[in-house]
């Protein structure tokens, strides 16, 4: 029961969703289960903070290391979730001006847009930024041409480096120029030398053959990962056995 | 004291009193909002006009005003003594530009901010905040981790509520209470749909994975979700992943222009995306062993990789130095107020 | 020489990381752009459809992103505006409502003659990742009823008649991950054949190469591409230039030049030491 029951829902419900986009019948069945589907990811996001604050909450309970900052994951949770909810300092609809609650819930002006505005977003972005030091710093210590591989993907990212600011055409084109000059060739004809038309080539050439065959590579696994979830075949989304 | 400790207390203390000071003079970290007051009847009346408009020019035409409009006529007029009394303030951020009207005076319609004055200055603290772990992990950074982490929980969390709950589950099982509350623009053909029941219930057992007891419960929803996902992937995947890249490898090997002349560098390079693609699908093939001239080919497999590797290395540090742009652009523009070049000041 | 940077501390480099952006932003450092043919292809989708076409914008970025990809949404919103193409706002972004939001403040500002509900409207988010586009593709409106404002669909000129995005000329997606473009691709673009262009970030662009230009005619990979988007517009619409907002791509660009060779100064003086000790014998 605890463990049949949801391999038969699993497969019931991807069966109907792949004999939906064959059968013009079953599409409204699959039309009703993605809108299903669709309250259930965002019950996921309430679950998602149910579980940061019962998370945080133990923290505390139990005292561990950090459990301080654990109160303020929480204050800022709930602050921001009571805004949200209560839609704090939003205005009506102008449509429906009767309704105090019309409002949407992200107006400019209103307390929830606030702490996006003011807090989610500059701390977000500020935190993935940083990633720019470390990739500096990463370049500088661990990538190192070691063998021909690294020589080739080293080089490739040089070009690319390079190609993708002005500084590829600054520094080519002169060669080019010289080039042609000396060749007796035209400018035109040996602009494909150029770093940035290298880059351009790269990436229509070399990387569109090799990310194709990843592609396909990845489509192979998902398929038969996903043909193994709807046979039951594999279970790991059940959990362990209770 | 420390002489290290000492240096950072001056220049907290110097670097601090300097932004106060010109936060004081009004020459930065202040932020400032345009207000417009919103009057509910004056706004239908409006609306109002604006249909009788068309009808004059209908008739005018021969025409008669169409049904809808007449209708829509009808209930704007039948709601216009509900909306006596009732007005508000909208307020809308007002640019560094905006400040004063063209003639060089100060804008009246633009006022000063408190509220957001002081969120501009969280912004930029918490920025720096988040910025002091490039120095080392301190306690400044994890005050400013933990609020992050609780606010955007939170927010996943509202929009969750507004969006998904609201709109398509509780709109669908009690339309007309939502059409009384919070959701007033709900189709008037909206009904009450009893299958939504399932959904309904498959989210409280979902919920139910935080009970001490009885978590078990949540597979089921969660067997849903995932056989959803794997029903709908596995179709997409091998449609657009599978079948349309191979089609879309099947192409001319010697390409000629339109008055046939031959067109080298199309040629090769078509014929080399279609061996890099072999070349790389047989490294994948681990079943086989990489020898002969299997070998030989997945080598050239792992060069095309390499160069796609290498080239994936570049365009992410491209991506990453655009964020700091975009972080400092904040800092000098919209906090510190910085004359940045292009920009009017 | 080579014990100092065998022992550099690695804020040095943060700091001279920091430095080579933060410079050339302060002195306003703005190099030339020409639009690469991988960016034409991506203008003239939107160019070459007739004045007025549909148009889904699609904008599925949060703010951890946005310094990569707001200059080349905001292009997009202008070059379609110019063209007085009808908008369709959606995401698939819980934390790009906000995003979405600025992008309609530039109609509002620039072009007063857009109308809301005439030549824009915004729908806003729904959660479920490719199942909203699972469903927006055959029946839009049993997802989405109304609009961010509350309006009914059914009231408003351009959603009346609106059965699913099947009908729109094409489909601008902005994509910071998963989902994307790839999903737009897999479960709108490729089944029912809707043509798409996209604009994603360094990281996200690679991966999106092969469904060019079959499955997706054009895609902007990066900030760098972003800026040649903003130059072909200018281009082909110069007044647009008085407007300093319209080349933030642009001037984005200077600091992109001058960290990109500290990352290349930085490789290669790493790679010194790494033969040097590697002569020496160091492990």
């Amino acid at each position: 029961m605890k463990r049949t029951v949801p391999l038969v829902i699993a497969a019931v419900t991807g069966f109907i969703l792949i004999a939906s986009y064959f059968i013009p019948y079953a599409q409204s069945w699959g039309e009703e289960a993605m809108i299903w589907f669709d309250i259930l990811a965002a019950i996921a996001f309430v679950l998602g903070g149910g579980n940061l604050l019962k998370m945080h909450l133990q923290k505390i309970s139990n005292r561990r290391a950090g459990w301080g900052f654990s109160i303020v994951t929480i204050s800022a949770f709930l602050i921001t979730l009571f805004i949200g909810l209560s839609k704090m300092g939003v205005n009506p609809a102008e449509k429906f001006p009767e309704w105090s609650w019309s409002g949407d819930y992200l107006q400019e002006g209103g307390g929830f847009k606030w702490m996006y505005d003011f807090i989610y977003l500059p701390l977000a972005a500020t935190m993935f930024s940083l990633l720019a030091f470390y990739i500096a710093s990463a370049a500088f210590r661990a990538f190192r041409a070691k063998n021909t591989e690294a020589l080739i993907l080293l080089g490739t990212a040089f070009i690319v480096l390079f190609g993708r600011t002005y500084a590829g055409i600054y520094v080519s084109q002169p060669i080019i120029d010289g080039l042609a000059s000396i060749t007796g060739a035209e400018v035109e004809s040996l602009m494909s030398l150029r770093l940035d038309r290298i880059t351009s080539t790269i990436t229509q050439v070399f990387i569109l053959a090799g990310n194709r065959a990843i592609t396909i590579g990845i489509a192979l696994g998902i398929v038969s990962l996903s043909l193994k979830v709807l046979m039951g075949v594999d279970r790991s989304y059940l959990g362990s056995e209770e | 004291m420390k002489n290290s400790t000492i240096i950072w207390l001056v220049l907290l203390v110097v670097g601090g009193g300097y932004l106060m000071f010109r936060t004081g003079s009004g020459s930065m970290g202040r932020a400032y909002v345009r207000h417009e007051t919103f009057d509910a009847k004056a706004s239908f009346e409006e609306q109002i006009q604006k249909l009788d408009n068309e009808e004059q020019k209908d008739i005018a035409d021969g025409k008669k005003l169409p049904e809808a409009k007449s209708a829509a006529r009808e209930r704007l007029e039948a709601r216009l003594p509900d909306l006596e009394g009732i007005t508000w303030t909208k307020v809308k951020s007002a640019e560094r530009g905006e400040l004063t009207t063209d003639a060089g005076q100060p804008d009246p319609a633009v006022v000063f901010s408190w509220s957001r004055t002081i969120g501009l200055w969280i912004a930029a603290l918490g920025t720096f905040a988040i910025m002091s772990f490039l120095w080392g992990d301190n306690v400044f950074y994890k005050l400013a981790e933990a609020v992050v982490v609780g606010a955007s929980a939170a927010y996943a969390m509202v929009v969750g509520f507004w969006t998904g709950i609201i709109q398509n589950l509780f709109g669908k099982l009690i339309p007309s209470v939502m059409r009384d509350t919070v959701l007033p623009g709900l189709p008037s053909s909206q009904h009450t749909e009893w299958i939504y029941i399932i959904p309904l219930v498959l989210s409280v057992l979902m919920l139910w994975r935080l009970a001490p007891v009885g978590g078990w419960i949540s597979r089921w929803p969660l067997a849903f979700f995932i056989g959803a996902t794997a029903g709908i992937r596995l179709v997409a995947y091998l449609d657009a992943d599978f079948v349309q890249q191979i089609a879309n490898t099947i192409m001319p090997l010697i390409v000629f222009d339109n008055k046939q002349g031959l067109l080298i560098g199309k040629s090769i390079g078509n014929i080399v995306i279609v061996i890099g693609v072999l070349t790389c699908l047989i490294y994948f093939f681990f079943s086989f062993e990489h020898t002969g001239a299997v070998g030989s080919a997945a080598r050239v497999g792992i060069f095309f990789l390499m160069i796609t590797f290498g080239a994936g290395f570049g365009f992410t540090v491209m991506g990453r130095i655009a964020l700091i742009s975009d972080r400092f652009n904040f800092l000098f523009y919209d906090w510190l107020w910085l004359p940045l070049p292009g920009i009017d000041a | 020489m080579s014990d100092f940077f065998r022992n550099l501390d690695r804020r040095w480099i943060f700091l001279v990381m920091g430095l080579s952006v933060a410079i050339p932003m302060l002195m306003g450092v703005v190099f030339p752009e020409e639009p690469s043919q991988e960016v034409l292809d991506v203008f003239n989708a939107v160019e070459d459809l007739e004045d007025g076409s549909n148009i889904l914008m699609a904008y599925d970025y949060d703010p951890a992103s946005k310094g990569e990809l707001e200059p080349m949404a905001a292009a997009f919103v202008r070059h379609c505006a110019e063209k007085t193409h009808k908008l369709y706002f959606i995401t698939l972004w819980p934390a790009a409502i906000p995003m979405l939001q600025k992008n309609i403040e530039i109609l509002n500002r620039e072009y007063p003659e857009y109308t809301y509900g005439e030549h824009y409207v915004n729908l806003g988010f729904r959660p479920g990742n490719e199942g909203v586009i699972k469903v927006v593709v055959t029946d839009l409106k049993k997802l989405y009823g109304n609009d961010v404002a509350g309006t009914d669909l059914n009231e408003l000129p351009m959603t009346a008649n609106l059965k699913n995005i099947q009908g729109m000329d094409l489909i601008v997606n902005v994509s910071a991950g998963t989902p994307g473009t790839k999903e737009w691709v897999q479960y709108a673009g490729t089944p029912f054949d809707i043509k798409m262009v996209a604009g994603v970030t360094g990281v996200g662009y690679t991966p999106l190469v092969p469904y060019v230009p079959a499955q997706l005619t054009g895609v902007l990979g990066a900030i760098k591409a972003a800026a040649e988007y903003e130059e072909a517009v200018l281009q082909n619409y110069p007044e647009l230039r008085k407007n300093p907002a319209t080349q933030e791509g642009l001037r984005r660009m200077g600091p992109q030049l001058v960290a990109h060779m500290l990352i290349i100064t930085l490789i290669i003086i790493g790679n010194i030491i790494f033969f040097m000790d590697r002569k020496r014998g160091v492990a």
